[in-house]
């Protein structure tokens, strides 16, 4: 699929009116993630990337937005949403249980941990996962389709839609402050945000994308 | 990172001064009470109740207290554009959710800062419909208010000078009011939707009134329209309590006391009044004396703090003799249909909300249900447009990403809807403890069938808007909650309210509840100017009864 956005990195405003200090320091060290665990052993570690490659899949790795680093930091430092649903169990067993839960219907299913399945077999179980079919004793009475919504694409996609490399794939402006915006009418665009391409005209956008400041 | 943490972890309110929100690293004087001086009022809570409050009585002479489990922030230098950073203005503790619709809390429905959720609000600053405060006596439902909307207009006419707020020269529904003080934001493109989608419809429309300011105001300048409003204003153009009635309150002499989480309110057991309150700060429990206590924590702090100061003379709680502390909860729906634009809409810019239609709060032919709703232009920002997109559409992988790149096209319209108090929705206490050692709250909700269809209504009639404008790909988000009321109604009988009029608890006479847990009935509009009316009243009430002798 041919880029909507070509050419355009919100952090080429890092240094602009858009970005006060707290948000350069906010995004500073979200973009310092390093890609390892800190909470989850190796096997939940790896289950649990697996899984965010095909809730966001990231062919590109040198690119690719550490997914699961960002979601055990949040498990790690037990930052919970406020609430949560009476037949899941508190944030860090949750997502223990559930991965272990997913490596067992693996194993029963296919005879090989998660990590381990071609991507549409992985596919297929996180399917089952969402229409909350999976029932093993390893779930322990949690409804694995609430568990998909609550904490498998809660979690991941905050991870996700938190970064600039998402911000730049859909074309948000990013931080704001203190400059805001001006052009509020249909198809205005302020020169500090994305231009999107239009058919054949990808260069065109290009150009405006790489003018930002 | 620590800095933009540091509110967190050490108070500010203390020695002498507190944080001016308004200038960089600025302080203003601060009188500070010592805990055995048994003040006028402590007040558990400083958002739209208890921070407005906090002020009117502080303008009154009285001596008061105000407490807040949250952080004292200063947004010019500890606000990030950033959804996932500014999480840290919610109440994320935890609380566990049943019933049939499970509620969603933390982020647009509770706030822990001092200032409360009108830190993160969307500023949509609306009227009740009169009618609604004897909803029971003129429309056949719920519960009817022990308050005069005359009474309200007057109060929501002193909120909206308070707060500035930017709205139309004419308000198209309900009797006349005056023109707001300050004008309306220019229409973003997402407003314009809702705009023309009324316009094919033959329904009246108009600027949203905001707590925004369009114009400058002292040292706060006018809205930029970045868009971040839900997350906290970095600018202090919103008019929080945090920028408004909070230094207004410090500049009459009241005290508050950030990072100060009420446990417990003390009773004596000969004469059964308040006596004061248990509150942990800085890493120990207090206690502060008070000749009256005010509980202001929002529709689950407070029924949860009234539950958890059970003692021997009131085993189910205080204020309860009518068993209706944590009863009759009310959210309101929140539903939205979205559509794929031609046009670039480019939606997170300026604040969410900036049209509305009222149509259907006043209308009241061609409607299956009691109650009504107002909907509202859209503008989620990333995290939140994905959420409700794996949410309410189940997607993610490739299918997700293709949707999201959509993003920039996308519009919507979301209601405020009504629901009906009912009984079984209630908060009560579990098990499990808190990092204070307290009961957390468990939060019983299921939707009524007046109230789903009302919903049903609404996607059906939301979705002729959008086709009306030619958007295409829709689809409507089922499931969606916000606000919080109820659960210590108001009313005229002490056997069917927890409080009266007044807010005034009518089984201990020196305890006092007002926040939206008062409300009778929610109405289909935003509740925090109600709720600060209703403060508004209140403080004037109370310096009237002190006149009189009567408090």
């Amino acid at each position: 699929m041919p880029e909507r956005y070509p050419g355009y990195d919100v952090l080429a405003k890092r240094d602009t009116l858009s970005w006060n200090d707290a948000s350069r320091e906010v995004i500073a060290e979200r973009l310092a993630t390093l890609d390892v665990p800190t909470f989850f052993n190796e096997e939940e570690w790896r289950t649990l990337r697996a899984i965010c490659d095909r809730i966001i899949p990231q062919p590109d790795h040198a690119t690719a937005v550490p997914l699961a680093a960002m979601v055990d930091r949040k498990v790690a430092q037990d930052r919970r949403d406020g609430y949560r649903q009476a037949s899941l169990p508190p944030l860090q067993e949750a997502w223990r249980r559930g991965l272990a839960a997913l490596d067992a219907e693996a194993q029963a299913k296919h005879g090989a941990r998660f990590h381990a399945l071609a991507s549409d077999l992985q596919d297929e179980l996180l399917t089952a996962t969402q229409r909350g079919e999976l029932r093993r004793p390893e779930w322990q009475g949690m409804p694995s389709h609430t568990f998909f919504m609550e904490r498998i694409t809660h979690d991941i996609l905050a991870a996700y839609y938190c970064h600039p490399k998402a911000w730049n794939e859909i074309g948000f402006g990013g931080p704001a402050s203190p400059r805001g915006y001006v052009r509020m009418y249909f198809n205005r665009r302020d020169p500090w945000e994305a231009a999107e391409a239009t058919p054949g005209h990808e260069d065109e956008a290009r150009k405006a994308n790489e003018r930002i400041a | 990172m620590s800095g933009l943490h540091d509110a967190l972890h050490a108070p500010r309110g203390r020695n002498g001064r507190a944080p001016d929100p308004l200038r960089v690293g600025g302080w203003m004087p601060m009188r500070e009470f010592a805990g055995d001086e048994a003040v006028d009022f402590v007040i558990v809570g400083t958002g739209a109740g208890g921070g407005t409050l906090a002020c009117k009585l502080a303008e009154a002479g009285f001596s008061v207290i105000g407490m807040d489990a949250g952080a004292w922030w200063r947004p010019l230098e500890e606000f990030a554009s950033d959804e996932a950073h500014q999480e840290k203005l919610f109440w994320t503790d935890e609380r566990i959710c049943d019933g049939d619709n499970p509620l969603k809390l933390g982020s647009n429905n509770s706030g822990k800062s001092v200032g409360g959720s009108t830190v993160h609000f969307a500023m949509v600053s609306l009227r009740f419909r009169p009618e609604w405060f004897k909803s029971r006596s003129l429309l056949g439902y719920g519960a009817d208010w022990p308050l005069d909307w005359r009474e309200m207009w007057h109060y929501y006419r002193e909120v909206e000078q308070a707060l500035k707020i930017s709205g139309p020269v004419t308000y198209p529904w309900g009797p006349p009011r005056p023109r707001y003080p300050y004008r309306a934001h220019e229409i973003n493109a997402a407003g314009w939707v809702l705009a023309q989608g009324c316009e094919a419809l033959g329904i009246k429309w108009t600027e949203t009134p905001l707590a925004t300011l369009s114009a400058p105001r002292g040292q706060a300048h006018p809205c930029v329209y970045r868009g971040f409003c839900v997350t906290g204003c970095a600018t202090n153009a919103k008019q929080s309590a945090l920028i408004t009635w909070i230094p207004r309150a410090v500049k009459a002499g009241a005290e508050i006391r950030d990072l100060a989480m009420v446990g417990r309110v003390e009773t004596d057991a000969t004469s059964g009044l308040v006596t004061g309150v248990h509150y942990h700060r800085e890493g120990q429990w207090r206690f502060q004396r008070a000749r009256n206590v005010v509980v202001a924590g929002y529709a689950i702090e407070t029924p949860r703090l009234l539950l958890n100061s059970a003692n021997a003379r009131y085993p189910d709680g205080l204020a309860n003799s009518s068993g209706l502390v944590g009863k009759n909860l009310m959210v309101q729906t929140n539903q939205g249909v979205y559509g794929l634009m031609e046009d670039e809409i480019r939606w997170y810019k300026g604040p969410p909300s900036l049209t509305i239609t009222e149509h259907w709060n006043y209308h009241d032919t061609d409607k299956d249900f009691f109650g009504g709703y107002a909907y509202m232009g859209q503008g989620p920002l990333p995290q939140a447009w994905a959420s409700t997109q794996a949410g309410n559409r189940g997607l993610w992988g490739e299918a997700l990403l293709r949707e999201m790149e959509k993003y920039n096209h996308q519009a919507g319209l979301k209601i405020c809807g009504e629901v009906l108090p009912q009984e079984r929705n209630r908060v009560t206490l579990a098990e499990e403890k808190d990092q204070y050692g307290l009961p957390i709250a468990r939060v019983t909700f299921s939707l009524c069938d007046n109230d789903k269809a009302l919903v049903k209504h609404s996607i059906k009639f939301m979705t002729q808007a959008m086709q009306a404008v030619n958007a295409r790909e829709i689809w409507a988000e089922p499931d969606d909650t916000a606000h919080l009321n109820g659960t210590a109604r108001m009313g005229n009988d002490p056997a069917t309210s927890v409080v009266d009029a007044d807010c005034r608890s009518w089984d201990i006479r020196n305890l006092w509840i007002c926040d939206g847990s008062v409300f009778p009935t929610v109405g289909g509009v935003n509740p925090s100017l109600t709720i600060q009316a209703i403060a508004c009243r209140t403080g004037d009430r109370i310096k009237q009864m002190a006149t009189r002798g009567e408090l």
